[in-house]
């Protein structure tokens, strides 16, 4: 039953990740860029869908708390994200997407895959250094949310207002961040309509 | 060609909700340990081992994957389990949801058009390019315990401050290097 869940779920996820360009490297790089911004209204706007039914969810009791999964907050998070931010720049793929590009049929992604198992093989060998360091010591709390949530023994970062009530309110500013953000910061030439240079002589 | 940003997150973030809602939140960097935990154990059986002691059965000659009462170890010695099983219909979505819209073009699949617009053709250079860049995200997400899935998706939506902490370095060095790397559009 859980593998057949896995497949559903799973599928659903990338089928979506296809369907809204995430495995495009074209339209990753143009949102990075922030030229082509409509990939990152469509991922701000599904965080904040998934927060707002999540913990709507949650608060209606149909919601499993034990099914959340809060990761420890550490410096690793800081550093790894810079590695990865790095990397995902560089390439226009990141883990889901390189293995959904892949199976679109992209051979640069398939580069990308082999790529990353050397790269997890070797952080494998490399772990305990980072741990002997600190670097993967918890801070403010470790595996912290905002605000506490019932049914779970996650650490508050403020203890005095319901994490659900929080939930909803995080994910009603990430559709209105979503809604808000323009196509695109930065015009590019492509983007300005057609035939407007000549206004001056015409 | 790509759906608006309405639907596509709309119908995205309810896939986010129904994760959670009937297993987990979506993550997906920790299979790539896991694939690479099953290749060394087929290669060497001595690595992923039986132990009575640990919390889920199993341990392992390396640290890493013993670690967390040996639940990497557990998810490659009983496999196909659920994160793999979720990792391989992903990857089985997308290739249905391209084949749909008429697939991707034999040039794209080679390289991407915005890296020919600024590289060249030589699709040598772009796929040791990704060979690397696969190495570092997947160094990076392993040392940040999760990536652009499990910590910037799943973690800000359960409002977690490392989902916090992660989306914003990702973003802080991935515009950067987008921007001077790619300095021309397709």
């Amino acid at each position: 039953m859980t593998l057949v869940l896995a497949l559903l779920v799973g599928g659903a996820f990338g089928f979506m990740l296809d369907r809204v360009g995430a495995s495009d490297p074209g339209e990753i790089i143009g949102m990075l860029r922030l030229t082509h911004l409509r990939l990152m209204k469509t991922i701000l706007l599904a965080i904040g869908v998934g927060a707002v039914l999540t913990f709507a969810g949650l608060l209606a009791g149909f919601v499993d708390p034990v099914h959340l999964s809060v990761k420890t907050a550490h410096l690793g998070v800081v550093l790894g994200g810079l590695l990865l931010g790095a990397g995902f720049g560089m390439a226009g793929y990141c883990p889901g997407t390189g293995l959904a590009a892949a199976a679109t049929g992209r051979i640069d992604a398939c580069f990308f895959v082999v790529g990353g198992l050397v790269g997890a093989a070797g952080y494998m060998l490399t772990h305990t250094l980072w741990a002997g360091a600190g670097v993967l010591a918890p801070i403010a709390g470790g595996k912290v949310t905002l605000g506490p949530i019932a049914g779970t023994s996650y650490p508050a970062l403020i203890e005095a207002v319901s994490g659900e009530w929080l939930g909803i309110a995080v994910g009603v500013v990430f559709i209105a961040i979503a809604v808000a953000i323009p196509d695109t910061l930065r015009p590019t030439r492509a983007v300005r309509p057609p035939g407007r240079r000549f206004e001056a002589t015409g | 060609m790509y759906a608006p940003w309405t639907i596509g997150g709309v119908l995205l973030g309810f896939v986010f909700f129904v994760a959670v809602l009937l297993v987990q939140p979506v993550g997906v960097s920790t299979q790539f340990v896991v694939v690479d935990a099953i290749l060394w154990d087929a290669a060497d059986h001595a690595a992923i081992t039986l132990d009575p002691a640990s919390a889920t059965g199993y341990t392992s000659t390396n640290a890493y994957l013993a670690e967390g009462g040996g639940r990497y170890a557990a998810q490659a010695a009983e496999f196909p389990g659920y994160g793999l099983v979720f990792v391989a219909a992903l990857m089985l979505g997308a290739f249905l949801s391209a084949l749909l819209r008429g697939g991707v073009g034999r040039r794209e699949r080679a390289m991407p058009s915005i890296w020919r617009a600024r590289f060249g053709d030589n699709p040598a250079r772009r796929w040791i390019a990704c060979f690397g860049g696969g190495a570092i995200v997947l160094y990076g997400a392993r040392l940040a315990g999760g990536c652009t899935s499990g910590h910037m998706m799943s973690g800000t939506m359960q409002t977690a401050l490392s989902g916090f902490l992660f989306s914003f370095a990702t973003f802080a060095a991935a515009v950067p290097t987008a921007v001077a790397i790619y300095r021309r559009e397709r």
